[in-house]
């Protein structure tokens, strides 16, 4: 018996790769299984290659799986640049209508859209060529019946009708895959669960992890690939006192939710690499004159325009220093979208607690990817609240050494906030007492950020590896395997990129090396590490695309014996 | 600033025409404050870069809030403000190089918006912070630091500007009229939308057009600035636009739109009404992804 089934349906932008993915490990969700996708496409809406990946296992997974079990090619293109992924004993299903293969050892053709529209449901070629993999796979075929009648059951008139083509769909290629004597090792059967799972997509859990924090104003711009949080938020945000916008730019963005914080708020953007860039004044801005808001960044490929949709974790040194002049501004770097939830909560609270900008910073791997996750339970998550003014200091707003009230627009302790250096009360001056004074208070304030955690296994150990980010889950696979194998490895991990906990770096500076995996050519963070007195290299990588545990594994353990 | 800091207060130079808006903003406010029972702290003035924006800093009497922002976002920062907080008046204070250059690309959204704020623009044709650099509204082939030829560029007109944007509430006024200003700024705030009080005012340093603004008459100078007629009908887009297009700068209530102005939250809370949008809460909607 075999934990997984890696499927990847791999085709043109606008033939339902993407969904077919989706629609696969959602139906297997429901049967039980642990699902994670993973897909990519071009920055277009129709055409160019794309791929959509879904990995369902017995187990619960970590990446979207290193090799493919079964190939489904919609074109000649697909196969040609896919096939090398294939395991071997996998299998092959493609668009016989569309290309032949000619050596075809493992593999079926299936002229699946002919074949739906023969039956007359013509959107069902998806289902045909999910009914092949799974007969293929031994997955139970009546689980996956469960759930297109769940799914297409919606009050609808046509529902029964939709329901009972989609399920003929199924078992038409169910028998096709039969016909062809093509199959695997059968899956194992799926686990039982005892708590609530949900599958949730990594940009929904950090708007409902945000929203959970108490979350009242949401102002953005459409940007590839954090727009989905935009218009998450545009449907769901609601309620007495709530805000949701489209700004014109990133700029009018930025400026608009410093003023949103301003006002007394709870407030948050979407953004990725291009709109960071040009938020930076305005992150400057709420970082002088200390407005609690939230940028969630996902990340893709850079710079300027790059890689709109694919993958990168190459935005963290410009996430800590969005913008010029002496700044450090906080960053939360979620591993997967359970952490997403939590990671944003977080960043809610953060910039209430010390008054300032916080990064949430995340990449498309994670915003994109759906995975089955223990629900979280919202209650649990606190909601902080900035120190309000009562108008007993008036309008000292920025008096003191460290966080002071804030007074809210409307109440008492009128005051000037102000971008340019300024005093006490907001008034600006250029002395060089009270730069100092004000910068010193800025960086002072960010003492109160002391409540990050972070993993630690293995930690005798010298050498340790330690990701940040999306490759946390192929850091973790390939950590797992090494230290199964006896290899004499720590783990180490945060999502509170900056300020790092100070005990987890006082525990990073006693190794002998720190091993960095992280998607990005100049090694971000190992940098950010070594500045920090941790001797810390990164295993790099720059394609666009997620680790592969197998790579990673061999990377790790050269630079181990080459240390 | 309630309270002086006569060691590095901010100074405006002797004559500086911001000075006359800096007085017009505080009887508007007063008289709003009167007129409505409101409280000072229920205004908040959101000033740009530049000299125009140091107003912020410069107002006496009771304290409305104040943001000082960064160069040419002042109404971006409006728009966050307001649209979160429509209980709050809000006004804006910025100068021809903040509001027509830098951040000029803000002022369409909000009148697509109509942002229910009153932006107070002084416009003296130059950059006077930076010490005398060509400003959208510097004359053309003047001699400035950045001009060397001569201004190349056409002047903007930030009227016909306005008007091609779709503000729906225009004034065209000069900082020496303080009391007319104060009237003027006060009417735009109570206009429910997006208000423009565009006001010349002079850099007695590097480019001053108070003679030019209002001639001479023993040197036959005839003044530039003329007062709007009294038969100029203001919901009258085309004649308003024809006035703008004119030789003179224009004093007065230029435009103001037909019709009912619905601002931006008004509209918001209406669709809300109509539509009655489904609320869910975090737990409800996570809920709906259980497997």
């Amino acid at each position: 018996m075999s934990k997984n089934l890696v499927v990847r349906f791999a085709g043109e932008g606008g033939q339902g790769v993407v969904g077919g993915a989706e629609l696969m490990a959602s139906a297997a969700a429901q049967g039980g299984y642990h699902v994670l996708t993973f897909s990519t496409y071009p920055s277009q809406i129709k055409g160019g290659p794309a791929w959509g990946q879904a990995r369902i296992s017995s187990e619960p997974v970590l990446t979207p799986g290193d090799y493919l079990d079964v190939l489904v090619a919609q074109n000649r293109y697909a196969y040609d640049h896919n096939v090398e992924e294939l395991r071997e004993g996998g299998i092959v299903v493609y668009n016989s209508e569309e290309f032949e293969i000619e050596d075809a050892g493992r593999a079926l053709g299936l002229p699946a859209d002919k074949m739906a529209r023969e039956a007359g449901n013509p959107l069902a070629s998806t289902i045909i060529l999910i009914g092949a993999v799974a007969k293929m796979a031994g997955v139970d075929l009546a689980a996956i019946e469960d759930f297109i009648t769940k799914r297409w059951t919606r009050g609808r008139a046509g529902d029964a009708a939709i329901v009972e083509g989609n399920i003929a769909a199924l078992r038409m290629g169910a028998v096709e895959a039969e016909k062809s004597g093509l199959m695997l090792e059968a899956l194992e059967a799926a686990p039982t669960h005892a708590e609530t799972r949900i599958l949730i997509r990594g940009f929904e859990a950090a708007c409902l992890g945000a929203m959970a924090a108490g979350l009242e104003s949401f102002i953005g711009y459409p940007i590839s690939p954090a727009t989905t949080m935009l218009t998450f938020m545009e449907a769901n945000l609601a309620g007495e006192g709530t805000f949701v916008g489209q700004a014109s730019s990133e700029i009018e963005s930025i400026a608009s939710l410093v003023g949103a914080g301003f006002s007394g708020k709870r407030v948050m953007t979407s953004t990725a690499g291009p709109g960071l860039s040009l938020m930076g004044e305005g992150l400057g801005l709420a970082w002088m004159a200390e407005i609690p808001l939230v940028v969630a960044d996902v990340q893709r490929g850079g710079p300027a325009t790059g890689l709109p949709t694919k993958t990168e974790q190459s935005d963290l040194i410009s996430a800590i220093n969005p913008g010029h002049g002496d700044m450090s501004v906080p960053v939360i770097a979620p591993g997967d979208p359970e952490e997403a939830f939590f990671a944003a909560a977080k960043a809610v609270n953060w910039s209430e607690r010390y008054q300032g900008p916080v990064i949430l910073l995340t990449e498309a791997s994670i915003a994109e990817r759906a995975q089955d996750i223990v629900m979280p339970d919202p209650s649990t998550v606190s909601r902080e609240t900035r120190v309000v003014s009562t108008g007993a200091v008036g309008n000292l707003r920025y008096d003191g050494d460290t966080i002071s009230p804030f007074p809210v627009p409307g109440g008492p302790g009128a005051y000037v906030a102000n971008g340019s250096a300024h005093d006490g009360q907001g008034d600006t001056t250029h002395l060089p007492e009270v730069h100092v004074k004000m910068t010193e208070r800025r960086f002072a304030k960010l003492k109160v950020l002391n409540d990050g955690t972070f993993e630690a296994e293995n930690s005798g150990a010298e050498i340790a590896v330690m990701p940040w980010g999306g490759s946390k889950g192929a850091g973790r696979a390939a950590w797992n395997e090494l230290h199964a194998e006896g290899v004499n490895i720590g783990w180490y991990y945060t999502m509170y990129v900056n300020p790092l906990p100070e005990a987890l770096l006082a525990e990073l500076r006693t190794k002998k090396l720190v091993l960095v995996p992280e998607l990005n050519y100049l090694g971000q963070f190992s940098g950010i590490l070594r500045q920090q007195g941790v001797n810390a290299r990164s295993i790099t990588q720059y394609t666009g695309l997620p680790f592969k545990v197998t790579d990673l594994k061999s990377e790790i353990r050269d630079r181990m014996e080459s240390k | 600033m309630s309270k002086r800091n006569p060691v590095y207060d901010f100074k405006w130079c002797p004559g500086c025409g911001d000075f006359g808006v800096k007085v017009a903003i505080e009887q508007a406010l007063a008289k709003r404050s009167v007129e409505r029972s409101e409280p000072i702290e229920k205004t908040a003035v959101v000033a740009g870069i530049g000299c125009s924006g140091n107003l912020v800093h410069m107002q006496e009497g009771p304290q409305p809030f104040g943001l000082h922002g960064i160069h040419g976002r002042a109404l971006p920062i409006a728009y966050g403000l307001k649209s979160n907080r429509p209980d709050m008046n809000v006004i804006v204070v910025s100068g021809d190089g903040d509001f027509l250059s830098i951040g000029a690309e803000h002022i369409g959204p909000q009148a697509r918006r109509n942002l229910d704020i009153t932006a107070v623009v002084m416009d003296n044709g130059i950059y006077g912070l930076t010490k005398g650099q060509a400003s959208p509204t510097t004359e053309l082939e003047v001699v400035t630091s950045t001009t060397r030829y001569g201004k190349l560029d056409d002047k903007m007109h930030p009227l016909e500007v306005y008007l091609g944007l779709g503000v729906g509430y225009i004034v065209s006024e000069m900082s020496s009229r303080v009391k007319q200003l104060g009237e003027a700024i006060k009417e735009a705030m109570d206009y429910p939308g997006f208000s423009i009080v565009h006001v010349q005012s002079p850099c007695t340093t590097y480019n001053d057009t108070y003679a030019l603004l209002k001639g001479d008459e023993k040197k036959g100078i005839e003044p530039l600035a003329k007062p709007i007629s009294e038969d100029h009908d203001p919901s009258d887009f085309m004649a308003a636009m024809a006035i703008a297009k004119g030789r003179s700068v224009p004093i007065g209530l230029l435009y103001k739109r037909a019709g009912e102005s619905v601002p931006a939250h008004e509209r918001l809370a209406q669709a809300k009404e109509r539509t009655k949008p489904r609320e869910s809460s975090v737990q409800q909607l996570l809920a709906s992804m259980t497997i």
